[in-house]
Order: C-alpha cells, then structure tokens, then sequence
C-alpha cells in the first residue's frame, strides 16, 4: 500500500478527557429491543412501511425516503414492530422493534456481483437496505442513487474527544472491509481514499484498492472535511461520499453473504463511568442493558449517541445511533459556581484559552460535565475561531452569513465544504457560548430547500 | 454559599418566567451571575464546555488595565504635589489621585451601566460585559481636571449612538471608550486642550503649568523630560496613558491570556516606529526631528494600541486584517502627530479612523479566500468541459 499525501494541521486541540474505553471487546448482551430513529438520517423525511404489531425479518425495509423512495431503511433484527413513537406534529421519532427468536432472514442474489454493472450493483444496494451506509458531501445527507462521486472518502482516525479506535473495531473484519472497498470502487468516479493515523500499524498495511493518506494533528484533523479540502476538494455541484469504517465491513459482509449486515462495535466511554469498554452489538440496541454491566459513577448522567462534541443526547431508556461508534456517558453539571468567572479560578475545568491555568496543572486527563460554564452573549472575541478550526475558510464570517441567510455569501465562504460537526470544537472553545453546529445545520438546511 | 445561594434564588422568584417582574429578568441576572456562574447547562451543540466566557474575558482586560490605572493615580497627585513645591508622600499623592479620579468612574460606571441595564430590559437580552472594561477605559483617557457632569455627558453620548445605536455589544463600528473621548474633545476643547487641563487643579493653581510633551513640540517648544521619564511616566497627559511601563505590563497581561491581539500590539508599535523613523530623516519640525523612539513612550500611542486598537469589535477580525490594521494605525498615529498641530496627540483619531476602515480591511481579506475557492471552481468546470 502506497500513501499518497500526508496531511497535517496544527489547528485545533486534543481534549484530554478522562473515561476513554478500554481496548477489551466485552461479550455480547442479549438486548431485548432495538429501534430506527428517523433523526439519525439528515435531510431525510420518512414514509413508514410498517405497522405496529407488524412482524419483520432482518432486511426487511422498515420505511422509505420520502425524498427518493428507493431509499429503503430496513429492520436490523427480526422481531414484532413494537411501537411507532411520534412527537410533535406527529413526527416519527423512532420505531422500536421487539426482536425474538426468529432465525429468518432476507436474503439477496449476490454471488455475481462483480460482474453487475453499476446500476445493477446500485440497485442491489438500495433494495437490500445498504444504501444509508453511504452518506454525501455537500450537506452530510444520504447519497443520491442517480449521482456519481467523484470520490469516496473512508477515514479510520476519529480524533474527537474518548474516540473509538478503528483499528481496534476492524481487527477481525480485514476481509469484509477489503470487499466493502471493492463494492464502493465500481460506485466512484475517480477513487476511494483511505485515511489512517500517521502512526498507523497493522490493519490497514494490506488493503488494496484504495489511495491511502495519512492524518497527523489535533481534533478536528481526523474529520471528513479537512481531509476532502485537502485531496479532492468540493467545488460548486461535485459529489463526494464517506462510508463510516464500520459500515464499509457491513457492505462488504453483505456482498459476501447476501444478507443485510447491521454490526456495530461500540465504546461506552466518560468519566460518568465505571469501566468503559467496547461491545459488539447491532445498529439501534437499546443501551440500558450495556449501561448496567459498565456502571454509571453517579446518578445525573448524561447519555450521547456519539462524542462530546457533536452527538446527540439520549437517555438511559434510549437507543444506539445508527452510525455510531461510541456512546459517551458524563455526569451533568448543574451547580453553581461562586465568582467562577475570575481568571485562573476552577482550573479544574478543561479550558483553551490562556485565562485558565487548567493545561498546565492538569496532565493525566480532565473529569468534564456539561456545565455551560456561562451564558451566551454577543460575538465579541475575535480569533478564538480560526485556532481550532483547520479547513481553509473563514469560520466566523460563515456563521454570520448562515444567521442572516445570506446564500450567496454562505456559498462563497465554503458551506459545500462543512457539516456542523465540524465546528464541534468552535461550540466548545468560543467565548460566546454561541451554538455553531446549530447555525451550520440550520444553514445547510436552507441550502437544501433552496438549492438542493 | 449555600444560604447565599438560597437567599438569591428567593429574591430571584419575582423574576421567573411568567412572574410579575419577568422584563427586568436581565437586571437581576447580572447581578446573580456575578456572584455566581449559573447551574445551565448544555441544550444544543457540544455537549461540554470551556471555562472561559465573556465575563472572564473582560475582568482579564480589567486587571490588566489596574497597573496603568494605579500608577496614573499616583501620578495625578504627584504631578500636583511637584508642582506646587510642596513636600509629599507616596500615600498623599495617591490619595489626591484617588479624590480626583475615584470619582469619574463611579460616574462613567453609573451612567453607562445604567444606560446598558436600561437597552437589556428593553431588548429583553441579558447584560453584556462589555461595559466594565468601557466604564473604566473612559476616566482613564480623560484629562484629570474634566467637569464630572460632561464624563457623564460624553459617556452617554458614547453608550447611546456609538454602541446601542448600531445594536448594542459586539455590532459597534468605532471603540465606545474612544467615542467618548473624541465627543469630550471635540464638544468642549477649552477642557480637552491646552497647558492647564492636564495636571490637576492646574487651572486655580498659579504655579502650575501642565502642558503635554507633544502639546509643547507641538508649539515648537522644548522637552525638558528625559526618555526614561517619559517611559516610567511621571509626566502631565491623560490619566492612566502617561506610564509606557505600566501599559507594557498590562500588554504582558493581554497578550499571555491570548485576550489581546498580539498582531495588533506589534503591528502598531512597527507602523508607528517606522512612520516616525521616516519622519526623523525628513526632520522639517519639532515634531518631526523628536526620536521616533520617544514618539513610542509619549502621548497616548502606548495606552491607545494596547488597549484601544485592541478592542475585537470595533478592529480588524480576520488574522491578517489585524496586522494591517495595526501597523495603519501606527503610521496614522504619528502621521497625525507631525502633521496637525491642533491635535498634537494623534492615536484617538488614528484609531477611530481605522476603526472605520476595519470592515474594509476585512473584506478584502476574506475576498483573497473567496476568489480562491471561485479560480478552484472555475478550474474543475473547465476540466468538466474539456
């Protein structure tokens, strides 16, 4: 394997956070329900195909996109449709299935697919529930089955806070990765581009097919989009789609077996817990049962589907995110704090900014919980932005022109080129306590129902 | 703590959503999270967060404003006491500062916060910080015998159309601080000019004569301080701009926190150096042939780039911008100087000018990064067509 560019950056930071799971796969636990959050595909209305007390096998599609109805998100489990939870307005928040002992499964055609053409293979995919593994840049939505990417980006470096290790989740999966790699060539335009830590080792030496680069640098290095800037950069109309590493074994279990393959390795990791470790499971598990083998320290805790960044909260009755890795689990922080807002007192608290002595003291790891530490106010500090943000735009001139809907200029400072993930940090690091993710995706949300 | 805690979340009740007193909410906020950062927690975005926020921010700019703000109260008494013959102590000098100058910032403070707790009921927003580093900028630029009815005035003045005018903290063009200054300066010049503003009570003390050393080249007199004077600032000018060495302090202090820009700092010591070493070859005047060295311990330039150029609002908000902006503000600011003997301290309106041109600086910054992304469109279309 042959690496192609190494990129770095030096803008950003390591959060060095307390609670990181340890590298032991836990047994798998026998769970009892599991559920699809509509949420979890961005930009993506559901049309249900089910109804309660339905019976369904694994692969059998669940609902359907209203934006484009071949895109089918099928039943990780075999089981009875257990409940349709809506919200307001009637909004599907999840449908929880009740798996059971049914050894059922839907299978699909799969021993000639090498020789299927590129429709053939697209169509396989969309019928048989895979096609949600793929997701596209601009926007982070789901892939457009009539488009064709000019790349497909895969990275297994995750540098976010308590991040998994991929190399970690694929040991055993080499085969189905190569083959997942192998389906997402004939998919491409141009290449599949493998991203990997700058000190890599073993897992990845052997994959074939693809163009390696290496990734060195603090967070936010290991996202998507500072690696598309740098090796294939979206201009006005491309396409680049990502796979999760995960999800490119599940593809390629599936092209190997015919069946749908939901497998997700998760790290239950934060310092609200006991003993942190990874388990395999399946994509929508329901997490009170993992929970209660690594023992939250406390009550008040706070559950996200995925890192402390950009994940979303759920709760001890919730369920796994589709395509997340890792449930972060720390403890709430609704105290008071007297006269904390003088300089270099609380340096007990996790801070980037030189007002805080917290970097210097602070060496083995920082115990974090939500505390806003502050209120939101106007956008007065300059510069803060920039030091944690590695893409080449101007983060701050982007917000503002996202919060006065300024197309134009939103597409002129990079929007095609950013998903709210990536201003996680910024989130975390301005003075402001301005929500940035929330002003990207309410962005990128104009930018979908305006220009598509 | 705990029965502080309870008392103020008694007193706060009144306060709550759908109470009686809901609108002024923001009123009794500000003083509660003074005494307190609040229990609120994450609801959107990241789920953690720094521990650094608007309020810290600013109560650093404060303390790094103390050690100018001290010694200039010393130096207004000690400025009076050398004057008049008469024997004096430390603690005397400073203590007649402290009876001139204590004075004004309640005054700047009363009026100012009131105007912004008044916008923050209005508006329905809570208080922003902004103003404590304002209210103390202010008195701290003012000449030390100024009427305390017009630092109330001009603070008004700076609080209502300088900043509340444009939208409150963070959407004003020009340095408030500043704006004040410049309305006192240009409203009631009697007091703002001349030889007997500058050292206190100058004007009913006969033996007293205060003029600014950039005030006596600019009437083509002599200087009769030495540099190191100059620096160390025991001389006549503005309350808190006089001591170069305590502002280099307080430029320690911003630019260690990483809460003043460094580029700006530099940028503008470098613009004015190089501006006043140009000026010193042509050497046509007084003003001209003083040593571009001395130019950067005299007058406000110091006091003005450290902490007037500064300000993130009302300066350039891009990386490069603030070294451009920076370095004009330095050549401006001695430009100014050399050239209009009627303001014979020129970084104020150095300053504000740039303030002005900030956006514009701005904008052709981040046009580099725009035409960059358009060519890298242009040349993926191209490569599509052919």
């Amino acid at each position: 394997m042959d690496i192609i560019k190494g990129i770095r950056t030096r803008r950003g930071a390591k959060l060095n956070i307390k609670g990181t799971a340890e590298k032991i796969l836990s047994k798998a636990i026998s769970t009892p329900t599991y559920a699809l959050k509509p949420d979890d595909f961005f930009g993506t209305t559901p049309k249900l195909l089910v109804k309660e007390g339905a019976e369904v096998i694994t692969g059998d599609p669940v609902f359907f996109s209203k934006q484009d109805p071949r895109i089918k998100i099928v039943s990780p489990v075999s089981g009875i449709i257990k409940e349709i939870v809506r919200g307001p307005k009637r909004k599907i928040e999840k449908i929880i299935i009740e798996a059971n002992q049914n050894k059922e499964v839907r299978s699909h055609e799969v021993a000639n697919w090498e020789t299927l053409g590129r429709d053939a293979l697209i169509a396989l995919l969309l019928e048989s529930g895979n096609w949600p593994f793929l997701q596209q840049r601009p926007y982070g939505t789901l892939a457009h089955p009539d488009e064709t990417p000019k790349a497909i980006f895969v990275s297994t470096l995750d540098t976010s806070p308590l991040a998994v290790d991929h190399a970690f989740l694929l040991t055993n999966n080499h085969e189905n990765f190569q083959q997942g790699i192998n389906v997402l060539n004939k998919l491409v335009d141009q290449a599949v581009f493998l991203g990997v830590d700058a000190n890599f080792s073993a897992p990845f030496e052997k994959v074939e097919n693809v163009q390696c680069y290496t990734i060195a640098g603090p967070h936010p290095a290991g996202n998507l989009s500072f690696h598309i800037q740098e090796l294939s950069p979206i201009n006005m109309g491309d396409r680049v789609w990502t796979v999760n590493p995960e999800d490119v074994v599940n593809l390629g279990r599936f092209i190997t077996e015919g069946v749908f393959s939901a497998q997700r390795t998760v790290a239950f990791a934060g310092n609200a817990l006991k003993a942190p470790k990874y388990f395999p499971t399946t994509i929508g598990v329901e997490l009170a049962p993992m929970i209660e083998e690594v023992e939250t320290t406390q009550s008040g805790v706070r559950l996200i589907n995925g890192d402390v960044l950009s994940g979303k909260t759920t709760s001890t009755q919730g369920y796994l995110g589709y395509y997340n890795n890792l449930v972060s689990v720390i403890p709430e922080g609704n105290t008071y704090r007297m006269f904390g807002w003088l300089p270099f007192k609380d340096n007990s608290i996790l801070s980037l900014s030189n007002t805080s002595f917290s970097r210097l003291f602070n060496k083995s790891g920082f115990e974090i919980d939500t505390n806003l530490n502050g209120e939101e106010r106007a956008l007065v500090v300059t510069g803060e932005m920039e030091k944690v943000f590695p893409l080449d735009l101007y983060p701050m001139q982007l917000l503002k022109a996202c919060m006065i809907e300024d197309i134009e200029k939103m597409e002129a400072l990079g929007i095609y080129e950013v998903v709210p993930e990536d201003f996680g940090l910024i989130d975390y690091a301005n003075t402001s306590k301005i929500e940035a993710q929330e002003i990207i995706r309410k962005g990128i949300e104009l930018m979908i129902n305006e220009v598509g | 703590m705990n029965f502080l805690r309870k008392s103020l979340d008694e007193l706060k009740k009144p306060f709550g959503k759908g109470q009686k007193l809901e609108k002024f909410a923001p009123a009794i906020n500000a003083f509660d999270t003074f005494l307190f950062v609040p229990n609120h927690t994450t609801k959107k975005g990241a789920h953690i967060r720094d521990a650094v926020d608007l309020k810290r921010t600013m109560v650093t700019v404060i303390i790094a404003l103390l050690p100018a703000l001290i010694y200039g109260i010393y130096n207004t008494g000690y400025q009076y006491y050398a004057q008049t013959g008469e024997p004096f102590t430390f603690l005397e000098a400073f203590i007649h500062g402290s009876w001139k100058i204590v004075p004004m910032i309640i005054v700047s403070y009363v009026v100012g916060l009131s105007i912004e707790f008044g916008f923050a009921v209005y508006r329905g927003h809570e208080v922003n910080e902004g103003y404590l580093v304002t209210g103390l900028l202010i008195p701290m630029i003012m000449p030390v015998d100024i009427p305390l009815w017009m630092v109330a005035v001009s603070t008004a003045f700076a609080v209502l159309i300088a900043k509340e005018a444009f939208g409150g903290t963070g959407m004003n063009i020009l340095n408030p601080a500043l704006t004040a200054r410049a309305f006192a300066f240009f409203a009631y010049p009697t007091y703002m000019s001349g030889n007997k503003v500058w050292v206190s009570e100058a004007s009913n003390v006969d033996a007293i004569s205060g003029e600014t050393i950039l005030g006596t080249l600019a009437a083509g007199g002599d200087v009769n301080y030495s540099m190191f004077e100059m620096f160390q600032g025991a001389i006549p000018g503005s309350i808190a701009e006089t001591s170069t060495l305590w502002v280099a302090v307080g430029a320690l202090i911003l630019i260690l926190t990483g809460v003043g820009s460094w580029r700006i700092i530099t940028g503008g010591i470098v613009g004015a150096a190089v501006m006043g070493f140009l000026f010193n070859l042509w050497g046509a005047n007084a003003l001209m042939s003083f040593s571009w060295m001395n130019h950067l311990v005299v007058g406000g330039f110091a006091f003005g780039i450290v902490f007037m150029a500064t300000d993130p609002v009302s300066g350039a908000q891009t990386n490069k911008g603030k070294w451009i902006y920076g370095v004009l503000v330095g050549i401006f600011c001695i430009m100014i100087r050399v050239f209009n003997p009627a303001y014979p301290e020129g970084v104020m309106l150095a300053i504000l000018l740039m303030n002005v041109f900030a956006p514009t600086i701005d904008h052709y910054v981040i046009n580099g990064n725009i035409k960059k992304r358009k060519k890298r469109w242009a040349v993926a279309q191209e490569l599509k067509s052919a």
